[in-house]
């Protein structure tokens, strides 16, 4: 409950924090909304001597369109400011949609999309639209910025690829053209919790048949699964393929068993709720 | 209507907004974990993270090393500082075997949790830094952690001083059980498994004590339900003389029996208080509180029943096992045993048999939570009353109305040897089911099965009773209990008219300000604005027993009626000598004293208490005072009962339980505020739905609590709750002049069974027959899965036999 003894150190630019990351190295912690950080840290889970608050970096905040047809997302802005943005409502809908189902309106209030992906947690609603989206992320650190494409950023439980002197600095989607649908299933204990399994499915429609379609998975591995079994299965074909594609939902995930559901039971409510996000989608 | 319409004769029965809740609800309330003392030391607890091990070590050199650390104990440092282990107040048996339960356990630990050591520092953050300081070594016991295999011969010991695991067994016997049994035409029998709970107040359990100052006495300021009985024993544990030591619980936000209790920590401050001479402070984080307060439930039911042939119940017989955890708290033994007189509920029978196993293992220890021993008692019945009905092919409703108590039968005395004074479960039956629709949910539900719907429906019914208002004293002694059961109150009349009510009932949030505003207001002729309850603190209430068991309204609610009719009768006297009229002639009415035929020959109370006062002129026979005392003992428990219905929706594809609707009517007894009787129903139906659906608290194998924090332990919020329709039928206790039976606990004890039998009525179909609790969609998907894998074993074997 009471956190081990920290330094503190406020960056007021990105340079700063980048300074801060290279001179403290894999002892500092950069903390964002401290939505995941914290309960982990007064647990005495993680204990880094120093954190590096982003608080105050205002250029990590906000949405802009970047002219290629994508959409950039400062890293600390907060999931209420990507729900409620202009932009990101017209331009890709389907974030703002999910990032409404994340948690309850104080976890809303504090916790970042940067913050949310860079902790790469498998039960976060997040990283499974950005792997749907084949979103990017872009990371900057002392040798200088790079783009990394979600299926390469998220690695393993709690883990990523990024560097310890590196931190997010912008999330980049694509926007949506066309007919597309989209639906998020969450499937929870409470109201107010993280996802047993969430499944977002996105469809394009074109003259009654399903063009293409999306599959993210939440929860299903420790990385955001793409259920492309299921995602080939449609392309192409009616919407009445929806059931039998659904069915190989559970494919080459590697669900986790808990206190909520064993890793059978995630694996039949996968396929239960992609059918379910996939009709949604599709109507 | 503002408060100021209100006649002063009127206040009962109807809404006051509740006086506590302003300071409640601006942040202006005394919370122990507050209080900020000149010189006040923190405390840290060091506890075992091994659920059974011996103790060979506890070094607590390298804490006292550590920055702002003033002193470290281990037990053995403070061992000479108790002059007992905590108390268990309830040996239900004479060979009752019960593990010496010092706050700082010196050679054995045997729970995750259990005090190893204490690090003092004048920071809490500091105190909590040095506890990693503190070297502990153990030598790991194997736990024990199933009931059943703890009773097996050559299981694993609990508790290596015992030779046994088995804390007592008690049994009670009424009517002759095997003739029940024997020749019943159909016998309904079942297993139920009534999980493990952990209470979650809202305010964690917070401790503070300072050193006596200007009086001999010390402090204690602690979050408890129960101050007297707190004082009592802790000035038995600790050997600091009673009249040394006060106890303040100041605002209390929630206990449910979590907080009815005398704990390691309250014992610690107090002797750390006296070692170092300073105040001490203790306040418990959530995840600490999981594994150091007390939990509840955790029973194993096996019962069954015996009909006759037309569905008249010929007796049933209860086996219970219950786990007390690691050691016996302050009444674990008697909660599962309070059940005893409980299992009958509000159906006639000829014979029922109550064996209990109190079993020993290494878990953090159980106790009362709201209910304790009557909801597990009422979701047996209740449960099995839908099995049966199932399995003899009658509307449930039907066959409780066979057995259940006609209300001109009342009162009634029950197989379990109670009298149950008042009740009409046919009137809150009839007003339930109306307000449910349940005919039109019927229909709904048929129309669900026949098209196949994946999201079926099913409806729950819980006909329950409860004992409240614990307790007339002599039955507690009959049952061995500690004390007694009474309660105490006292009236003071101020000079000004204003009045001060001096309770021993110890509300955390019930209201009882407000509630015994209404009875005094009403009882004296006083405006509700003028009266002022005071409580929980042994120097201004200085007898109580404190608050549980909805025992609050029930006996301390009568003891300020006592104690205000005292009042009034003395002031009659007054009034009479001031009127120069008999006393006889005088009557009292909303505040004022007439004498009869005299229109202007009157006083007011207020008057009175002026006169009094003065004391100028009073009758020769009286002492020049209005204040009264009452202590009273009940004669009898009350019994609230009710009608639940529920209406689930589930999704048979995910197991997902969604409460579509609920319908509580409740009968209390007389109602003296509303308002506050449907906040108690509707906190416990939460409470009561929470441990249908969500709430369980897990260990694993090794006795490690796997649902540590609020993370893994579900509790609801309002989001998962549906809408509560409540109303009420009145049907006055007889037992007691306000006609009142408690309402803390009904909700919760009523709303378990009908969550349940409402998911078990949905799936009933698919061969479902009971659904483990809490009734999670991984659990509901279990039960659909084992049902199906049954029927198509069982259709394969008629094919075979086909074949
Ligand atoms: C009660 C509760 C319920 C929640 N429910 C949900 C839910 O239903 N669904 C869901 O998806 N999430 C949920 N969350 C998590 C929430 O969305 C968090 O806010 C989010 O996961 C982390 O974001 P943050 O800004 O708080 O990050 P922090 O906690 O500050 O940081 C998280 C991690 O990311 C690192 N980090 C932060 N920013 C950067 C950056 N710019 N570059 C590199 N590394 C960075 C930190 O060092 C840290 O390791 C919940 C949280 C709580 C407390």
């Amino acid at each position: 409950m009471i956190p081990a003894t920290f330094d503190y150190v406020r960056a007021g630019s990105v340079d700063e924090a980048v300074d801060a990351l290279k001179q403290h190295g894999d002892e500092a912690k950069l903390l964002a909304g401290g939505h995941s950080l914290l309960p982990l840290m007064k647990l005495r889970f993680a204990a880094p001597e120093v954190l590096i608050d982003l608080g105050r970096v205002e250029q990590l905040r906000g949405v802009c369109d970047l002219g290629d047809g994508r959409l950039a997302i400062g890293s600390m802005t907060r999931h209420i400011d990507v729900m409620d943005d202009p932009l990101v409502r017209e331009h890709c809908g389907v974030l703002a949609d999910v990032t409404a189902k994340v948690g309850d309106p104080q976890v809303r209030h504090r916790g970042t999309i940067g913050g949310a992906l860079a902790h790469g947690d498998a039960a976060s609603d997040l990283p499974a639209v950005l792997a749907a989206l084949e979103g990017t992320l872009v990371a900057q650190g002392p040798n200088g910025t790079r783009e990394i494409a979600a299926s390469d950023f998220f690695v393993d439980y709690l883990t990523t690829s990024l560097e310890d002197d590196e931190l997010v600095t912008e999330v980049r989607v694509p926007k949506i053209v066309g007919p597309w649908g989209w639906h998020y299933e969450k499937f929870t204990r409470v109201a107010q919790a993280w996802a047993i399994v969430g499944v977002l499915a996105m469809v394009k429609r074109s003259n009654g048949s399903i063009e293409e379609a999306r599959v993210g998975l939440t929860n299903m591995a420790t990385v955001p699964v793409r259920a492309s079994g299921v995602e080939q299965a449609l392309a192409g074909h009616s919407p009445d393929a929806i059931a039998d594609a659904a069915a190989n939902a559970a494919d080459g995930t590697n669900p986790s068993s808990d206190l909520s559901a064993s890793a059978e039971y995630r694996e039949h409510l996968a396929r239960v709720l992609t059918r379910r996000a996939l009709e949604a989608a599709a109507r | 209507m503002t408060a100021v319409d209100t006649p002063p004769s009127a206040n009962v029965g109807t809404t006051k907004l509740r006086k506590e809740d302003a300071h409640l609800v601006t942040g202006r309330t005394q919370w122990t974990d507050n209080l900020q003392l000149t010189g006040m030391l923190h405390v840290a607890v060091v506890r075992s993270p091994m659920a059974h091990a011996r103790v060979t070590k506890v070094d607590v050199s390298g804490a006292l090393e550590q920055p702002g650390v003033v002193a470290a104990f281990s037990g053995a440092d403070l061992a000479d500082h108790w002059a007992g282990g905590l108390p268990c107040a309830w040996p239900v048996t004479e060979d009752m075997q019960s593990p010496t339960h010092l706050p700082i356990a010196t050679d054995e630990v045997r729970h995750v949790g259990d005090v190893v050591a204490v690090v003092v520092a004048n920071s809490r953050y500091g105190a909590a830094d040095a506890t990693e300081f503190v070297d502990v070594e153990y030598e790991p016991l194997p736990a024990v952690v199933d009931m059943e295999a703890a009773l097996a011969d050559g299981s694993p010991l609990a508790d290596t001083q015992l030779d046994t695991n088995r804390s007592f067994t008690w049994q009670k016997i009424d009517g002759d059980v095997d003739a029940a049994f024997d020749s019943a035409p159909h016998v309904v029998e079942r297993r139920f498994i009534n999980q493990r709970l952990i209470p979650t107040a809202i305010e964690p359990r917070a401790v503070v004590c300072a050193p006596p100052r200007e009086h001999r006495e010390y402090t204690m300021w602690s979050a408890t339900q129960v101050p007297h009985i707190l004082r009592l024993m802790l000035a038995l544990t600790c050997g600091v003389p009673e009249h040394e030591l006060r106890v303040i619980a100041p605002d209390v936000g929630g206990g449910f029996g979590s907080k009815l209790n005398v704990y390691a920590e309250e014992a610690i401050c107090l002797v750390l208080a006296k070692r170092l001479g300073k105040p001490i402070k203790w306040t418990e984080s959530r995840s600490e509180g999981y594994q150091a307060t007390i939990h509840g439930r955790d029973q194993i039911q096996d019962v069954s029943l015996a009909f006759n042939e037309d569905h008249t119940i010929r007796g049933m017989k209860v086996e219970l096992h219950a786990d007390m955890g690691a050691y016996l708290q302050l009444v674990t033994p008697g909660i599962p045993i309070l059940g005893a007189f409980m299992y009958n509920s509000i159906y006639k029978m000829d014979a029922l048999s109550f064996t209990c196993h109190g079993v020993l293992t290494n878990k953090t220890p159980t106790d009362a939570y709201r209910g304790a021993g009557r909801p597990e008692a009422t979701y047996a019945i209740e449960r099995l009353m839908d099995e049966a009905a199932n399995e003899l092919g009658v509307e449930p409703f039907e066959l409780r109305e066979r057995n259940w108590i006609k209300h001109e039968e009342f009162p009634y005395t029950t197989i379990a040897g109670i009298e149950y004074d008042s009740g009409n479960y046919e009137a809150a039956t009839a007003k339930a089911k109306e307000l449910f629709d349940y005919d039109g949910l019927r229909a709904e539900q048929q129309r669900r099965r026949d098209d196949g719907d994946p999201v079926q429906l099913g409806i729950g019914i819980s006909t329950f009773t409860e004992m409240c208002g614990l307790a007339p004293s002599r039955v507690l002694g009959s049952l061995s209990y500690g004390a007694g059961g009474w309660e105490h109150a006292s009236v003071r009349m101020l000079p000004s008219g204003k009045v001060e009510v001096i309770t021993g009932t110890s509300p955390h949030g019930q209201g009882h300000v407000t509630s015994w505003s209404q009875i005094a207001a009403d009882a004296l002729g006083i405006p509700f604005e003028d009266i002022e309850v005071r409580h929980g603190d042994t120097a201004v209430a200085h007898k109580g027993m404190d608050t549980y068991g909805s025992r609050s309204l029930v006996v301390g609610g009568y003891a300020v009626q006592v104690a205000c009719d005292k009042v009034v009768a003395k002031a009659k006297r007054v009034a009479a000598h001031l009127l120069e009229a008999a006393e006889d002639d005088v009557e009292f009415d909303a505040g004022t004293f007439q004498v009869k035929g005299s229109p202007d020959a009157n006083t007011t109370m207020q008057d009175v208490a002026l006169a009094i006062f003065a004391a100028h002129d009073y009758p020769e026979d009286m002492e020049p005072s209005l204040d009264s005392d009452a202590t009273v003992d009940p004669e009898n428990f009350s019994y609230p009962h009710g009608t639940h219905l529920c209406a689930t929706e589930v999704d048979t594809e995910t197991g997902a339980v969604t409460i579509r609707s609920y319908v509580a009517v409740d009968d209390v007894g007389t109602v003296i505020n509303p308002q506050i009787v449907e906040g108690q129903v509707h906190g416990g139906l939460a409470q009561g739905i929470a441990q249908a659906l969500f709430e369980e608290a897990v260990y694993d194998a090794e006795g490690q609590l796997k649902t540590g924090s609020l993370l893994d332990y579900y509790v609801p919020g309002a989001p998962d709750l549906p809408h509560f329709t409540t109303d009420r039928t009145e049907t006055p206790a007889t037992t007691n002049p306000l006609g009142v039976k408690g309402v803390g606990e009904a909700g919760t004890i009523a709303s378990t069974p009908a969550v349940i039998n409402a998911v078990v009525d949905a799936l009933r179909p698919m061969g479902v027959n009971d659904v483990l609790m809490p009734a999670s969609p991984q659990n509901v998907w279990n039960a659909i899965q084992a049902a199906s894998s049954a029927s198509t074993t069982a259709a394969s074997a008629a094919d075979g036999g086909a074949a």
